[in-house]
This record gives C-alpha cells, sequence and structure tokens, in this order.
C-alpha cells in the first residue's frame, strides 16, 4: 500500500484535537469540583431538608418541689408554599374541620406582609396552630395527599395552679424583632413573655435539635441522611426550682381577692421570695394555646390591668412602714440616742406646721415611737438630722444627701435586681431634686417633713418594703430577692447568693427589731400577735391622691430566727391594720404552721370575704 | 484444520489487549455506575435482573459474546459484506421510521417482544465499514474526482437523513464526526476550519446580541474582527503571501484605528458601512495581487472571506427560523445567553450540581445525594457521567476521561499501523465516533455544549449503544489481529 505521509502526518490534528479536548474538561472539572465550593452548597440545599427538633421547655417546681409548670404536646399544621402542589382542598379542610373561606382566609393572611412580616414561600409558614389530637391523627393519615404541608410537634405550656401568673410569665411567638435580636430564633419559635419564663428563658429553652432529613427531586422524604448520623438531638431546657411555695401563693391570692394590691414574702436568710402576690392577677392558663392572642388583648384592657405586677412595678408610698428605715438612720446618725425623746402633742406642731398623730404617751422614745407609730418622733428626728446637725453636715442639702444614701444602701431608690423583668426603681428623692423644686437652700426639714413618715415624694415597692423588712429581720444584711431558688445543674449568678450590707451598724437593727416586735405586742398590730410565734411588725396607712388610704403591713417572724419577712399592701383600704395586718400575720401564721389558729379563722373569713375595690379610685398605672 | 486453529490462536495472540482492556475497565465502570445511578434506598443487588445495573449485566454478557463471535469470524468477511451490511442496516433505518413507536418524540426504538433496540447504533459499525469499503476499492482517490466526495457523501448522509426523520437530532449529528475521516483522507483541511469557525461565529454572533457598537450587536463586530484577522492568516500561511498579508493587516489597523479615534469623537460610523467597504478593499487587493501569484490559494480566500459574512448574515436567520424553539432554547442555555433552571437549563444545571459536589474524591459509591435522590433526568443514561462525578470526585471524572483519550489515541494508533486502506479507514470511523460522542457527550454534562442527546460510550445505560460500540471497536481489533496476515499472502 502506497503511504502518504503527508496525510499521515493528520493523526497529528485529529490526536492533538482529542486532547486539547480532554485538557478542556478536565480543566473545567477541575473548576467545578476542586475550585468552586457552591455545588456542594446547592447538591445539600436539594437533598437535605433540615427539620427543627424542639426541645422540652424546662418545667417548674415550687420550692417543695410541687410541680407548678410542665409541657404539653401541642400541633401545628404547617406549610412550605413553595411545594404545595395540587390538591383536594375540600378534603383538607373537612380534615382539619375549617370552611373553604377560613382556609382561604388564612392563606390570604400569611401572604399579608403586614400580618407577617417573615412570610417567604421557602420556609415553612404556620398555616393552623395547636390542632387537636384528633384533628391531628386524622390529618397525619392523609398528610401524604397534601404536598407542601407538614405536621411540626410544638409544646404548650400548662399550669398545675391557676396561680403565680405574674411570677410565672407565660410564653408567645417570637416577633420579627426577637428573631434580629436573637439568632437563636427562628419564625415561630416560642419564647417567655413575663415572669420567670422570659428571665429565665435561655435557661428554661434549652437547645434546638436538628433532623437532617432526606428529599427526593420529587419532594418526597426519603428517611434520614446517613441513619442520622449527623442530627443533632434537642437538649432539653432546665428545670427550675422556684423559691415561691406554691400553697403559701395561693393562700396570699386567696386573702388578696377582690383588693387590689401586693404581697411579698421573703426568706430573709436566703433571700428567697416565698409569695409574690399581685392583685388583682389572672389565670396563667387563659395565656395559652389558640386562645393566647384574645386573651392577652382582654388582659391588656382589662380596666384592673391585671398584668400589672403591682408587687414589683407599682411604686407606693411606703407610709409608717418608712419609720423603721427612719429610726436605722437617725441611730447610725447618731441623732438621737435610745433614751432620746421627742413630745407629741398628737402631731408634730412646728412653725405653723402640723403633723397629725394618735394618742399616747409623750414625749417618746424610739422603741415606743415604733410601737405607736407616733408620727412626732419620726418628724423631729429628721428634723434634728437635716436643720439641727449644720456643724456635722455643713447645710441641710447634706444633710439630706447622707440620709438618702442610707436609704439607697436599704434598697430603696433603685432597683433591687429581682430576677424578674419589670421591676420599678421606686423613688428617693435627692438634694437636686428639692433644689429644682424650692431653689437652693430655700428649703428645710419642714419643707419636706412628710417624707419622714413615708409619705411626700418616697415611693417604694411592695419588694423593696418587703426587703427592707427582711433586713431588719436578718439584723442588717439582705440577699437580692430572687424568685428562683435552682436551676437543674447550674449555679445561681452570685447576685443572688451573696450578702449585701447597708450603711447601718448591726446593733440599730436589733433596737428596731424590738421596737417593731412591741408593736406587735402591745402596739398598732396586735391583731399579729400569735400565740406561739413572736411576730415583728410594723403597719402603714399611707394617704395618697387616689382616695381612701393605703393599707399596709411589714412584719417578720420568729422574733429571733425569721423564717419569714412579709410586705402587704392593699390599696385604698384605709389603716394598715384593718387589712395589712390580717393579711400579712394570717400569711405568717400559714407559712410557719401551715394551719390557721381557730381563734383566728374569723381574721381569714373576714379577709376571704371583703371587698376594698369598690372603695378604690384604682389608681392609673 | 490444522490452518484454522493457528489462525485462530495467532487472532488472540494478535489481538490488541491494551484496548480489551480500557473497553472491559469502561464497561465494568458502566455497571457500576449504572447501578449507582439507579440506587433507590429500597433497591435489590446490584445483580438484579429487575434493576437497571441487571439489565445492563445481562447486556454485558451478550456484547463480551458478541464482541468473541466478532474474533472468531473470518476479518475478509467484513469487508467482502460491507455493502451489503450497510445495506441491511439502511433499511432497517428505513423500516424503524415507520413502525417504531413515539417515544418522547422520537421513533428510533425498534421493539422486539423483551428487547428495544435502537438501529441508529449498529448503523454506526455499518456505515463505517460501506465508507472503509469505499476508500479501499481499486482506484479510489478522494480528491480525484468530485464523484469521489459524492460516494463518501451519500455513505455518511444516508443515516444522518434517516435519523434525522426518526428525530433522533443526537444520534444524527455523530456522523459528522466522520469528516474526521475524510480529512484524514485527503479533504482539505479548510473544510474542518471552516466549520470551526462556523461554529465560532455562530456562538459569537448569538450569544453577544445585548450590547451595540457601531449600531451593531458586538457579537457581529467581533466576527468582523475575526474575519479580517483570517484574512491576514490565510495570506500569511496559505497562499504565502507575506507582504500582501503585512498591507492588508496595516489596511485593517489603521481603518480600525481611524474608527477608534472616530468614535471616541461620538463620531458614529454605521458598522456595516465600514467593515463590508474596508473588508471589500481588502479582497479587491488580494485579487489583485492574483495576477503575481498562484492564484487558487487567493481565490479561496477570497471566497471564504465572502462565505464567511454570507454566513454570519445568515446566523440569527438560521438560528431563529431554522432551529426548533427547544433547540434554541438549550442553545442559549448552553451559551449562558439565558439561564433557565425550571426549563431547558434544569438538567444541566442539576448535572453542574452533582458533579460540582463531587468534590475531588467524590461522596463516595452509592452516596452520591443528586442523582440517589433522582435530581438529574436520564442520570442511568445520558447523563451517567454525573454520577461518576458525584460519587467518584475529580478523581474518577480525570480517571474516566483519560481511559476515553487513552482509547481514541490507541484506536489512531491502530489505524496508522494498518496495511490495508480498509483497516485503516474503519479505525478512523472508531475514533471519530468515540471523539464525538465523548466531547459532546461530556460537554455537555458539564454545562459546555448544548444538550444533544447521546450515550457515552460503554458508561451510559442502554444495549444498543452498548452493543453499537461493541461491534464497532471488536471489528477493529479483529481486523487489526490479522494484520501481519497481509504480509503472507
Amino acid at each position: 500500500m502506497r503511504k502518504d505521509y503527508n496525510l499521515e502526518k493528520r493523526k497529528y490534528i485529529i490526536g492533538g484535537f482529542i486532547i486539547l479536548i480532554v485538557a478542556i474538561y478536565l480543566v473545567r472539572l477541575f473548576n467545578l469540583q476542586v475550585m468552586d465550593s457552591n455545588y456542594k452548597i446547592f447538591a445539600d440545599s436539594n437533598a437535605f431538608m433540615r427539620k427543627t427538633l424542639y426541645p422540652s421547655r424546662g418545667m417548674m417546681r415550687d420550692r417543695n418541689d410541687k410541680l407548678v409548670v410542665y409541657n404539653q404536646p401541642a400541633y401545628d399544621v404547617m406549610m412550605i408554599p413553595k411545594n404545595v402542589q395540587e390538591f383536594d382542598t375540600l378534603d383538607f379542610c373537612s380534615t382539619l374541620n375549617i370552611t373553604k373561606d377560613q382556609f382561604l382566609k388564612r392563606i390570604a393572611d400569611m401572604k399579608d406582609k403586614r400580618l407577617n412580616p417573615g412570610y417567604s414561600s421557602y420556609t415553612p409558614q404556620k398555616f393552623i396552630t395547636h390542632i387537636s389530637a384528633q384533628d391531628y391523627g386524622r390529618l397525619q393519615e392523609k398528610l401524604y395527599r397534601f404536598p407542601g404541608f407538614f405536621i411540626q410537634q410544638r409544646i404548650l405550656r400548662q399550669y398545675m395552679h391557676s396561680a403565680a401568673a405574674n411570677v410565672l410569665g407565660n410564653i408567645r411567638e417570637v416577633s420579627q424583632r426577637d428573631i434580629e435580636r436573637d439568632n437563636y430564633y427562628a419564625a415561630g419559635d416560642y419564647c417567655g413573655d413575663l415572669g420567670v419564663e422570659k428571665s429565665y428563658e435561655e435557661y428554661l429553652r434549652g437547645e434546638k435539635g436538628v433532623e437532617i432529613l432526606i428529599r427526593d427531586a420529587y419532594g418526597r422524604i426519603k428517611g434520614k441522611y446517613d441513619d442520622g448520623a449527623h442530627d443533632v438531638a434537642p437538649v432539653s431546657g432546665r428545670d427550675i426550682k422556684l423559691s415561691i411555695d406554691i400553697d403559701l401563693q395561693m393562700y396570699g391570692e386567696k386573702l388578696m381577692q377582690n383588693k387590689i394590691g401586693a404581697i411579698v414574702a421573703i426568706e430573709p436568710s436566703t433571700g428567697e421570695i416565698l409569695a409574690m402576690v399581685s392583685s388583682p392577677t389572672y389565670d396563667p392558663k387563659l395565656l395559652v394555646g389558640r386562645e393566647r392572642g384574645k386573651n392577652y388583648k382582654e388582659l391588656v384592657n382589662n380596666f384592673y390591668k391585671p398584668l400589672y405586677d403591682r408587687s414589683l412595678m407599682g411604686a407606693y408610698p411606703p407610709g409608717s412602714t418608712f419609720k423603721p428605715s427612719q429610726g436605722l438612720i437617725l441611730r447610725q446618725e447618731d441623732i438621737i440616742s435610745l433614751t432620746t425623746a421627742y413630745p407629741c402633742y398628737h402631731g408634730f406642731i412646728n412653725g405653723g406646721l402640723r403633723v397629725g398623730c394618735h394618742g399616747h404617751g409623750s414625749p417618746i422614745a424610739l422603741k415606743p415611737a415604733l410601737q405607736t407609730s407616733c408620727n412626732a418622733f419620726f418628724c423631729w428626728g429628721l428634723k434634728a438630722m437635716l436643720d439641727g446637725k449644720r456643724a456635722k453636715y455643713g447645710s441641710v442639702a447634706e444633710a439630706f444627701e447622707v440620709w438618702k444614701r442610707h436609704l439607697v444602701s436599704l434598697g430603696y431608690g433603685y432597683k433591687l435586681g429581682v430576677d424578674l423583668p419589670g421591676e420599678s426603681r421606686g423613688f428617693i428623692p435627692n438634694a437636686q431634686f428639692y433644689n429644682k423644686i424650692y431653689g437652693e437652700g430655700h428649703w428645710s426639714a419642714n419643707t419636706i417633713i412628710s417624707i419622714a413618715i413615708g409619705q411626700g415624694e418616697i415611693l417604694a415597692t411592695p419588694l423593696q418594703i418587703a426587703n427592707l423588712c427582711a433586713t431588719i429581720a436578718n439584723r442588717g444584711w439582705f440577699i437580692t430577692p430572687h424568685v428562683v431558688k435552682e436551676i437543674q445543674d447550674t449555679i445561681l449568678p452570685v447576685e443572688l447568693t451573696e450578702r449585701r450590707y447597708p450603711t447601718i451598724d448591726r446593733q440599730h437593727f436589733e433596737d428596731v427589731a424590738e421596737g417593731m416586735r412591741m408593736a406587735v405586742t402591745g402596739g398598732t398590730c396586735r391583731l399579729a400577735n400569735l400565740r406561739d410565734i413572736e411576730v415583728c411588725g410594723k403597719t402603714g396607712t399611707a394617704q395618697n391622691p387616689h382616695g381612701k388610704d393605703h393599707s399596709a403591713f411589714i412584719g417578720f417572724a420568729p422574733y429571733n430566727d425569721p423564717k419569714i419577712a412579709i410586705c402587704v399592701y392593699v390599696e385604698n383600704a384605709g389603716f394598715g391594720a384593718t387589712y395589712g395586718v390580717p393579711i400579712g400575720s394570717l400569711m405568717i401564721e400559714k407559712y410557719l404552721t401551715d394551719t390557721i389558729a381557730p381563734e383566728r379563722q374569723y381574721l381569714e373569713t373576714r379577709m376571704f370575704e371583703s371587698n376594698t375595690i369598690i372603695s378604690s379610685g384604682v389608681k392609673k398605672h | 484444520m490444522e490452518l484454522k486453529s493457528t489462525n485462530t490462536t495467532s487472532v488472540f495472540r494478535n489481538l490488541d489487549w491494551i484496548t480489551v482492556i480500557i473497553y472491559l475497565l469502561l464497561v465494568i465502570g458502566g455497571i457500576i455506575s449504572v447501578y449507582a445511578a439507579s440506587y433507590d434506598f429500597d433497591n435489590a443487588s446490584i445483580f438484579s435482573f429487575d434493576e437497571f445495573s441487571g439489565k445492563q449485566l445481562r447486556w454485558v454478557g451478550l456484547a463480551l459474546l458478541a464482541g468473541l463471535v466478532i474474533i472468531l469470524i473470518d476479518f475478509r468477511i467484513y469487508e467482502a459484506y460491507a455493502y451489503p451490511i450497510y445495506g441491511i442496516l439502511i433499511l432497517l433505518l428505513i423500516v424503524t421510521i415507520f413502525v417504531a413507536p413515539d417515544i418522547k418524540g422520537s421513533r428510533s426504538w425498534l421493539v422486539l417482544g423483551p428487547m428495544s433496540l435502537q438501529p441508529a447504533e449498529f448503523a454506526k459499525f455499518a456505515t463505517a465499514l460501506a465508507l472503509a469499503k469505499l476508500f479501499s476499492s481499486y482506484n479510489f482517490s478522494l480528491n480525484s474526482s468530485a464523484s469521489s466526495y459524492l460516494k463518501a457523501l451519500i455513505i455518511i448522509m444516508l443515516p444522518i437523513g434517516l435519523i434525522l426523520a426518526q428525530k433522533e437530532t443526537g444520534s444524527a449529528l455523530a456522523y459528522m464526526a466522520l469528516f474526521f475521516v475524510l480529512y484524514r483522507e485527503g479533504m482539505s483541511g479548510l473544510v474542518l476550519a471552516a466549520a470551526l469557525c462556523a461554529v465560532v461565529f455562530f456562538v459569537t454572533t448569538v450569544k453577544y446580541t445585548e450590547t451595540m457598537i457601531m449600531g451593531i450587536p458586538s457579537g457581529e463586530v467581533s466576527v468582523f474582527i475575526m474575519i479580517e484577522m483570517l484574512i491576514v492568516a490565510m495570506l500569511a500561511t496559505y497562499c504565502k503571501q507575506l507582504i500582501g498579508a503585512r498591507n492588508v493587516l496595516l489596511w485593517f489597523l489603521g481603518t480600525g484605528i481611524i474608527a477608534w479615534i472616530l468614535g471616541l469623537c461620538s463620531v458614529n460610523i454605521p458598522g456595516l458601512a465600514f467593515f463590508l467597504p474596508v473588508i471589500g478593499v481588502a479582497l479587491i487587493y488580494t485579487l489583485l495581487l492574483s495576477f503575481k501569484s498562484p492564484a487558487k490559494p487567493l481565490l479561496v480566500t477570497v471566497g471564504g472571506a465572502i462565505a464567511a459574512i454570507v454566513f454570519l448574515f445568515s446566523v440569527n436567520k438560521v438560528f431563529n427560523d431554522v432551529l426548533q424553539p427547544h433547540q434554541q432554547q438549550r442553545i442559549k442555555v448552553s451559551l449562558g445567553i439565558v439561564e433557565d433552571l425550571r426549563g431547558a437549563g434544569y438538567n444541566v444545571n442539576q448535572s453542574k450540581i452533582a458533579i460540582g459536589s463531587g468534590g475531588f474524591a467524590g461522596k463516595g459509591f452509592l452516596n452520591g445525594t443528586q442523582t440517589k435522590l433522582k435530581y438529574v433526568p436520564e442520570q442511568h443514561t445520558d447523563f451517567i457521567f454525573c454520577t461518576i462525578g458525584e460519587e467518584e470526585g475529580f478523581i474518577g471524572t480525570t480517571v474516566v476521561l483519560l481511559l476515553f483519550l487513552g482509547l481514541i489515541l490507541r484506536v489512531l494508533t491502530i489505524a496508522e499501523r494498518q496495511p490495508t486502506i480498509f483497516g485503516r479507514v474503519y479505525a478512523y470511523c472508531v475514533a471519530s465516533f468515540f471523539i464525538f460522542h465523548l466531547a459532546i457527550n461530556v460537554g455537555m454534562v458539564i454545562g459546555l455544549c448544548p444538550v444533544i442527546g447521546i450515550p457515552l460510550p460503554f458508561l451510559s445505560y442502554g444495549g444498543s449503544s452498548l452493543w453499537g460500540f461493541t461491534f464497532l471497536v471488536f471489528i477493529m481489533l479483529r481486523i487489526d489481529a490479522a494484520r501481519r496476515e497481509h504480509h503472507s499472502y
């Protein structure tokens, strides 16, 4: 055969051509497979459906391990709009017991950017929340007929008791703002709202898990990816043990029914809040499930503001419950001795000023003044401190600042730091405040004399008042009051366990405690004089611009080994002795002895049945 | 008797085992890949005959048997019966048009009881035999007369026409690869160059229509500039007119710079009014050169340039009026003009995701999510390369591409060592088919070519393709095994 070497060379062209092609393809493949990592992400988002596994929320028990808040499964019907295909709407509606109109409205609402700002057709959207177990069962069976829909198991909060709503709080669906604030949340998650649910959210919520499912090109789930090796199990929220005694709490709420006000009971040695009643209150069960929105709205609009926790948000004039703190300051500053006696002729009368008082002997020293709640004594005392010690303090204003600093150290004027949201700081004026009102140097003790008896500008929360009582019970220190006793597997933050010492020496507390003991044995608090328990107390009757006086009481018991310190504050109920003392002493008796002595049961009945709402002007908060 | 037995032994001794080994590797790779591609969660064994992989295994068994038979048959048979075999397959192609059921718009499958066969795949070896036979006929020379070209073209175009009539555009286009053979056997390289230019011009024109320069799309401007460069290149190399080439180059550069400066001064010359006269002047100059030198190359140059301009003007018309909408869409997708991820671009996009997600070492056998979860349509047939890319990664795709490259280069070597024109032409046909299938199939899967539905030889699922290529290869091997016998008679 004749060979044409010119033509034979063409094998190189042809061979070179295919080598070139393969080289180009290899470069392309190198780019696709090795250089570009996006395709891996695309493939994963194709194939893997990441299903969130919700942890169970931590439960709450009371200080005696009684279950208070627990979980119950609920089912939400979810849909991913992009994945929804043609389906039998009628069948779907009848399965869920809804009408076609409701169905269409729900879809329209979901797509409405105003109602549902987080809408995206690619992400799961809530179609209906909290369907019943029966509906769930029916739907589950038919679910394959409704592509794009799925059922998300959720957790609903359940409450053993219709009590302590203000302490416990509740859970709500997260808002768009929550999602932006904390990237833990995704649309449709729940978070704590109010109370412990809110302040301990990060402990209670646990950690979400994820289950990676495999999804084929038709959107069908083909099982778990890698037998679940890459799944992350949800971590249950931590259980919480409250310091609340739920029985005492319920008892307090019952005593406070048909009254406006608050009770705060604290274990002095630990700062643990035993009961925290705000009245009127509401049933926490109202804020669960599908009716939550409606009920929440009603509570917000309720005339008596049940969502307003008076025990820590309400700032009241402490009235005569303020006097022990005055005694402490006067003694600490050495304005008075234990024997210093001031005259009281039915009141403090000075420079055309008169602050009325009740009948008791005169002149009077500190302890009897506490016993009888003498107004004049504390007015004279304040006057002596502000006006009479120029040499020591330099000016009224500087003396006043000293006075103020002592009160702040006793927990007034600033937030105590309770582990609940929404605490109010109350109000203790400073010199600047009066300078502004009266002009610098134009005010003296007489100008502001009503603060000596807890009136005037002074405002404190029942929590602050109770805390002062606990400080006296401890004879000179307190621990920031708190409602959580233990968090599962966690230590309480040190702010809730360390002692805080006011700027008052211990022995002065002893004297004040003795005065408060005398008030019970032979003074204004005689109704609190229990047979076997040495109760110490102080009444308060606070004038206010809203109507009848507020009735207040602080007390602790037993005298020498205090187990409970309490503040009762009933709005517009009159004398402290009329409501404050009975309620406070019943709470103490109930907590310490678990029963009410027969001879005192009439008091209990009277409190259960009385109604002071009628007489109240209802403070507009 | 004795002669025959030595004959058989020498066949096996002379068999090109390198080709056989590559063949076997690819075929085994095919079974594994088909198994991986069709693997489902509730899947049975790789050997189950109900599954694609099991069926493929059966096809492979039969193919090996057929290969053995082919090797045992006297090699002279293939040359002697080349035309009758071609004739039978052409008849089969004709019959298929009328009796084949409509499957996804094409009528290319002959259903014979439980089996379905695609005659278009078998016509490959028949056409190769016929072409080889034509070239080996006494005194045949491609360039001796127009009728030689005509005969070769008829042999190639006849199956193309019939397969187009079956609406199997991809399979029909595969026969265009045989122009490589014509090139090797003497066809002017200008034809391939022209074809390459046509592709480049077409792509450029169709793709760059958005921005306008001098009042015409930038793609057309680019093509005009390419035509200018080609004229210079032809003059310099093909016509060996260095001075002429320099003059024309200076002319083009000069006019180009003037147009550019005018453009900067906001004087817009219409594109056509600029390029047509400029190129026209250059062509007239080229014609003038022919008075002093050999005329033919110069005339070819001028003719080529004019043809290119005519082609340029007709591209848009052909694209819009001749191609069907789905073909236009596929071309636009592969050129990146449109990104139709839910429609025409879906396959390629998912296929790229599959391959791209494989990474360097792949996700591992049966661990490909894209393929296993059916995101890539036709993954066990035309898109089998995805499965390899996803599960075996860059290593896998490289190995496959290099195996094919090795096969093709080996076939070219075999072709060139043939003592007969018949053997050489036949082997070139084999190489051409592999080149085309490899380039188009892999190019399509990695998004470099439009989607043209042709299988990847040996790897794609399907008996017809496997058998067709097996016949091609083993007939070549049989002819090659007899290369020494030729010297003996």
